[in-house]
């Protein structure tokens, strides 16, 4: 029983991973790059929030009505001051550039706001924990059921957006190749922008989650994009749907490793991710075509 | 295919002088703890430490193009394996030695796995393996979790032999390692790194083997960063695994290479030399001074990839040391770009 409600409460984590990966993933599907301040930013995106709610009352839900734009103005400026600037200096430089900018934002918010862990749970009344118990031992928590839902419906979002409306589109088509798509009309620079913007907008709603779900703190940000990076690798990098899968696989494994042994959350995630990537070593080219059927639209 | 003919033919007159003057100071050096001050001593234990680091980060990604983000990892594990050895019987100078060559032999398999991940990839996929890495020292019962534990075997000598032995090793770890990666760049095998720098798929093209080429560079990198990481140990005399496999380190790491010269030899030995003044004048700073760190790492990728030692190169032509790309040999003209040619 104990084995079956772990596993659950590891599906249910894995909603989270594959909200916190879901911008991740779509920013390495559509533009190829990897953007080190990614946990940084919705740990950013946390303490506008808490800001909000702190000083200001705003719930946090309504509070992402303000911070969620915000984020993607911030998704713009990113794109068009340092990832278009830095994918000129070749590969490299999009990785030092995100990473040296997850350090200012680390430690500005350390400057700003301590070292002290916060919450948004005391801003969102009993949804914080309130559960469904389905037995004496098992129980859904509301939130993480939310989480769920959300990352469903925000990974499926952006899928339709993707493959049915004309910008998704042409963000598609950027991604295949950035010169031929102004031949057609398409304005790479503004599409890239745009799909910044939305990326950084999954990452607002991203923070709010880590924030009413747990505590952070200023350094948090690392744990985020690494859990971030292991989901969407596992599921596939660049694949929204296999993100999701990703994220349900981490969560299972850290839920099930925090059953052998209190540091077996950890260990267990990161095990699970090594596993995937020698089984794609291992498997070769099979792995290869099995992850690119299942991986969909965006990046094949 | 002997380099041996084909470098006579690279050294200039500057380089010469670059190079008497390189050994003129390393004799200086070699007799430092009888000239200098206790606290010179420390603090140029400390800068050859950070030379360690800045060149092998500067290896793996100025010359081989594998940007790690996960290097923390071989600090932290040198650091552990010294005190493990240590522990069980071994000598404490000589565990040093020892637990970075062990550290080194691991991360001839693991290149195997991460090499297989590309860019971005690469490089958190590095910082996972720091992770795990942390996780798993914590997990050892000598090493008491977060507490952590000292390289308690040290007492046994003075502090004035122990500050002159560590310095000792410190300097013979770091002109060793210089002296590798001299001859590594120098050699056929050092242009075709740089070929799979630039562009590795061409590389591959021409005929040269990629895959064993950066598993090499791979390993000599985390070999080095453990060396670090020891020497940092017997210096610090405390190990704490958070302050050991903070990504912190790769910070640093990344600042120097980049501020001193991406894929210049003598950029990292200035790196080094540029971050060891701002964190002795600004280390006090605490949070700020980090900040302007990520900046000025943020600044110069985004706008002077090549940092001082390029700028420089590009304005003097000036030559210190003699690592031309062009070889004279006819069948290694092809692979390379020719950023350096020889004068």
């Amino acid at each position: 029983m104990i084995f079956i409600n772990q596993v659950l409460q590891g599906v249910l984590l894995g909603g989270y991973y594959a909200l916190i990966a879901c911008g991740l993933s779509f920013m390495f599907g559509v533009m190829g790059v990897i953007n080190l301040a990614h946990g940084s930013l919705a740990v950013v995106s946390a303490y506008a929030l808490y800001v909000l709610a702190d000083r200001f009352g705003v719930q946090p839900f309504i509070g992402l009505c303000v911070v969620a734009p915000l984020m993607a103005l911030v998704g713009w400026a990113l794109q068009r001051l340092v990832l278009e600037r830095s994918a000129r200096g070749g590969l490299l430089a999009p990785v030092l550039s995100t990473f040296g900018l997850s350090i200012i934002l680390d430690n500005l918010l350390f400057q700003g706001f301590g070292a002290d862990t916060r919450s948004l749970a005391p801003y969102i009344g009993d949804l914080s924990y309130d559960s469904w118990a389905l037995t004496d031992q098992i129980a859904i928590g509301k939130l993480a059921a939310l989480t769920m839902a959300v990352a469903i419906v925000l990974l499926g979002g952006v899928q339709i957006f993707l493959n049915r409306t004309l910008i998704g589109r042409a963000i598609r088509a950027t991604a295949e190749d950035p010169d031929t798509v102004g031949l057609v009309g398409v304005n790479a620079r503004r599409v890239n922008a745009v799909a910044a913007a939305i990326a950084l907008a999954t990452v607002a709603i991203a923070g709010a989650f880590l924030g009413m779900r747990a505590t952070f703190d200023p350094y948090a940000g690392a744990t985020q994009l690494i859990f971030a990076f292991e989901a969407s690798v596992i599921g596939g990098a660049g694949s929204l749907w296999g993100t999701l899968a990703g994220g349900i696989v981490l969560g299972v494994a850290q839920s099930l490793g925090a059953l052998v042994n209190p540091q077996g959350f950890f260990i267990a995630g990161h095990i699970a991710f090594f596993a995937v990537l020698f089984a794609r070593l291992f498997l070769g080219r099979f792995g290869e075509r099995v992850r690119i059927a299942v991986g969909g639209a965006i990046r094949t | 295919m002997s380099a041996s003919k084909a470098a006579v033919e690279r050294w200039t007159p500057e380089s010469r002088i670059a190079i008497g003057a390189a050994a003129v100071v390393l004799v200086v050096l070699a007799i430092g703890p009888s000239i200098f001050s206790a606290n010179a001593v420390d603090k140029l234990t400390t800068l050859f430490i950070y030379v360690i680091l800045a060149l092998m980060w500067n290896a793996l990604v100025g010359f081989c193009g594998l940007v790690s983000i996960g290097q923390q990892a071989f600090f932290g594990l040198g650091a552990y394996a010294a005190i493990r050895l240590a522990n069980s019987g071994v000598g404490v100078y000589p565990s040093l030695f020892l637990g970075a060559l062990i550290v080194g032999a691991l991360s001839w398999p693991l290149s195997i796995v991460m090499l297989r991940l590309k860019g971005g990839e690469f490089a958190i996929g590095m910082w996972v393996v720091a992770e795990l890495a942390h996780l798993i020292v914590n997990l050892d019962t000598l090493v008491r979790g977060e507490t952590g534990t000292s390289l308690i075997e040290l007492d046994a000598y003075s502090s004035a032999s122990r500050r002159a032995l560590t310095y000792w090793c410190a300097l013979a770890a770091m002109t060793g390692l210089l002296a590798i990666v001299f001859r590594l760049l120098r050699s056929p095998l050092g242009a075709a790194i740089q070929a799979i720098r630039d562009n590795d798929e061409a590389a591959e093209s021409v005929g040269v083997r990629v895959v064993s080429a950066k598993r090499l560079v791979f390993t000599l990198a985390a070999f080095g960063a453990a060396m670090g990481g020891a020497l940092w140990v017997a210096t610090a005399l405390t190990f704490q695994p958070k302050a050991y496999f903070s990504p912190l380190w790769t910070a640093y790491m990344i600042f120097m290479a980049l501020v001193g010269g991406l894929g210049t030899f003598e950029g990292a030995i200035l790196g080094a030399v540029i971050f060891f003044a701002i964190d002795t004048w600004f280390g006090a700073m605490g949070v700020w001074y980090l900040v302007g760190l990520g900046a000025t790492a943020l600044i110069f990728a985004l706008l002077f990839p090549r940092g001082f030692w390029g700028w420089f190169e590009d304005r003097t032509s000036l030559r210190l040391l003699p690592i031309g790309y062009r070889l004279r040999l006819p069948s290694l003209n092809r692979a390379t770009a020719d950023r350096r040619p020889d004068t």
